[in-house]
């Protein structure tokens, strides 16, 4: 409990520091933000109304105070695109963008699982040195080119699956397949050294020795124990997914906030962009610690390091 | 990067000791290197990706942005080995002539975190104290931002464009730089020799730079070709989503992004450049991991 206690009090001071960098976004913009974001086309009042909407009139620190306590209370003030409220639009697409990492997250862990495990059962085999070059490969798949291959394939000319869209389940699985790809491989290479690693330990040799027969010990003995430290990759990996949906998102037309982030790049819409980054470097800090928390769960040691 | 070892460098920690006895730890580990089959073909194929590129307007006559409607989506043929795209311009030239801009918004990018990367980590973990404190709660909050997603606010603050996305990148890779550096240097600061040179009355920068730096370069060297892969990849990226390279530019992102509107009547368009960034960031990987299984197996 002490343990659950004092990483969420070090969670202050790093969610106080994402905010800060977060709202810094606006002013690190080179030259006059309000002119940037009316894209040069304004009229004066025009200009002035943005930046008073925006609170850029007033003091920076009353600006970044009011930026924290809205943000805490979940407003992001209005898209200077649409007009409309950051955080409904943020309510409307962060479901999609959630649903396609953990789709993305269950293909990665399958495949980067079984390719590791048998990587590793049949280390310095063909077989091991297939495996692991088929998860390079993974690592260096470029997702937009490979997601664009999936719909030439699957949609265009053997039309098993929709090539855009996200209307149903069947919509999900060339883009989790895609946004999986990079991350099942990472997990296949963890999940492969740890299992050597594994493999080498005492026990392993003891069950061994008296007559476990392989298989089982695999899957009893070898394996749940290799999965402590591929839990911890699996969580940044969910992680880093939500930075690599935008990509994805726009392969696929997937209505996340990746897409959202991009078209308000695009607008120059500062509001948009803040949400978007903040909700996501927040989910990213969250699910690290809910794996911090579950790993010293699953190994008492670390807790006490 | 990957953080578990190759198969296919195995061999890596054979070199007989008694046998490469007087000669030093980079000679050992270019031994090793050589030795290592999937290091040499990724290095091979880096090598063939940097000089097609380099030797682009000896290898093909076709002009990468020249548009030629007479020939708009001709499939691929001895004539234009890649085909063409929707505007008519041979593939095989703006996949040669687009190397050079999509290897160097790598290049630059990684430059770019050095430049900042490796000063701060290294005086960071030899100083320690005061300022190591401040530098590391800096990067903690750095590295709480989503990879992608921290270059993607710098574009927006930016804008789009291909110089953009190269500084967007390089800041994005620093922080897990310097924390790499500075881990390093911690655990050359604690060896004799560093003791010696400070009794010696050797400055901190003099110590820094011909007994700690030395020390620390091998990794430095090993993570810089996988941040390569990762930095080529990303660049492309962005500019698939449109943020870097802008039309014409023969940019690898951006001829993919832009067949993909033609993908039913033109697979070629979007297909066959993406096979170039493939096979250049595997090159990469492949060499990135046999550098480290030859020069610093700790980093697996």
């Amino acid at each position: 409990m002490v343990y659950v206690a004092r990483r969420l009090l070090h969670l202050v001071p790093v969610l106080l520091g994402i905010s800060f960098l977060v709202f810094l976004l606006v002013h690190l913009v080179p030259g006059d933000p309000v002119r940037i974001m009316l894209q040069d086309v304004g009229s004066p009042e025009q200009v002035a109304r943005v930046r008073e909407q925006l609170g850029l009139d007033r003091p920076i620190y009353v600006q970044y105070v009011t930026f924290v306590v809205r943000a805490a209370q979940g407003d992001f003030g209005r898209s200077i695109h649409t007009r409309r409220p950051v955080a409904q639009e943020i309510r409307y697409r962060m479901p999609f963008t959630i649903r396609m990492a953990v789709a993305a997250t269950l293909v990665a862990v399958a495949l980067g699982i079984v390719l590791g495990a048998i990587a590793a059962m049949h280390h310095q085999s063909a077989l091991d040195y297939g495996t692991m070059v088929i998860a390079l490969a993974g690592v260096s798949l470029p997702s937009f080119w490979f997601g664009l291959v999936l719909i030439l394939i699957f949609s265009l000319h053997l039309r098993w699956l929709p090539p855009t869209g996200a209307d149903s389940a069947l919509h999900l699985i060339l883009p989790a397949i895609t946004l999986g790809s990079g991350a099942a491989a990472i997990i296949a290479r963890l999940t492969r050294s740890s299992m050597l690693e594994v493999l080498r330990q005492d026990y392993v040799r003891t069950a061994r020795a008296k007559g476990v027969p392989e298989r089982r010990m695999v899957y009893r003995h070898a394996l749940k124990n290799a999965m402590i430290p591929v839990i911890s990759i699996v969580g940044l990996q969910f992680a880093s997914l939500l930075g690599g949906a935008v990509i994805v998102e726009t392969v696929f037309g997937w209505p996340g906030i990746g897409r959202l982030a991009v078209d308000a790049i695009f607008n120059r819409d500062i509001p948009v962009i803040q949400a978007v980054v903040l909700v996501a470097a927040i989910i990213f800090v969250l699910v690290n610690l809910l794996v911090d928390l579950l790993y010293g769960w699953l190994d008492p040691r670390i807790r006490y390091t | 990067m990957a953080s578990a070892s190759s198969p296919a460098t195995s061999a890596a920690g054979t070199v007989d000791e008694t046998r490469s006895a007087g000669r030093s730890h980079w000679a050992i580990g270019f031994a090793r290197l050589r030795r290592n089959t999937g290091a040499v073909a990724g290095a091979c194929v880096v090598l063939c990706f940097v000089l097609a590129s380099a030797l682009a307007p000896w290898i093909t006559d076709d002009d990468p942005v020249q548009v030629q409607f007479e020939q708009r989506f001709a499939a691929p043929s001895w004539r234009h080995p890649l085909g063409t795209d929707s505007f008519g311009r041979d593939l095989l030239s703006r996949v040669l002539y687009g190397g050079g801009l999509s290897l160097s918004v790598g290049l630059i990018a990684i430059a770019i975190s050095d430049v900042i990367g490796i000063p701060l980590g290294l005086v960071s973990g030899y100083r320690g104290g005061r300022f190591d404190n401040v530098v590391m709660r800096i990067v903690d909050l750095w590295l709480a931002f989503p990879g992608l997603l921290l270059a993607i606010a710098i574009v927006a603050i930016l804008g789009p464009g291909l110089q953009n996305v190269m500084i967007a990148i390089g800041i994005g890779g620093v922080p897990g730089l310097v924390r790499l550096v500075r881990g390093q240097v911690l655990s050359v600061r604690a060896l004799e020799f560093v003791d010696a040179a400070r009794v010696t009355g050797g400055g901190d920068a003099h110590i820094i730079r011909t007994h700690v730096f030395p020390n620390v370069l091998a990794p430095i060297v090993v993570l810089t070709t996988l941040r390569l892969a990762g930095a080529i990849l990303s660049g492309v990226g962005l500019s698939f989503l449109g943020l870097g390279a802008q039309p014409p530019a023969p940019e690898w992102g951006a001829i993919v992004a832009e067949g993909r509107s033609y993908l039913r009547e033109a697979w070629w368009v979007s297909t066959l450049p993406g096979v170039a960034i493939f096979l250049t960031v595997m090159g990469f990987n492949l060499l990135g991991d046999g550098l480290r299984d030859a020069f610093d197996p700790r980093l697996r």
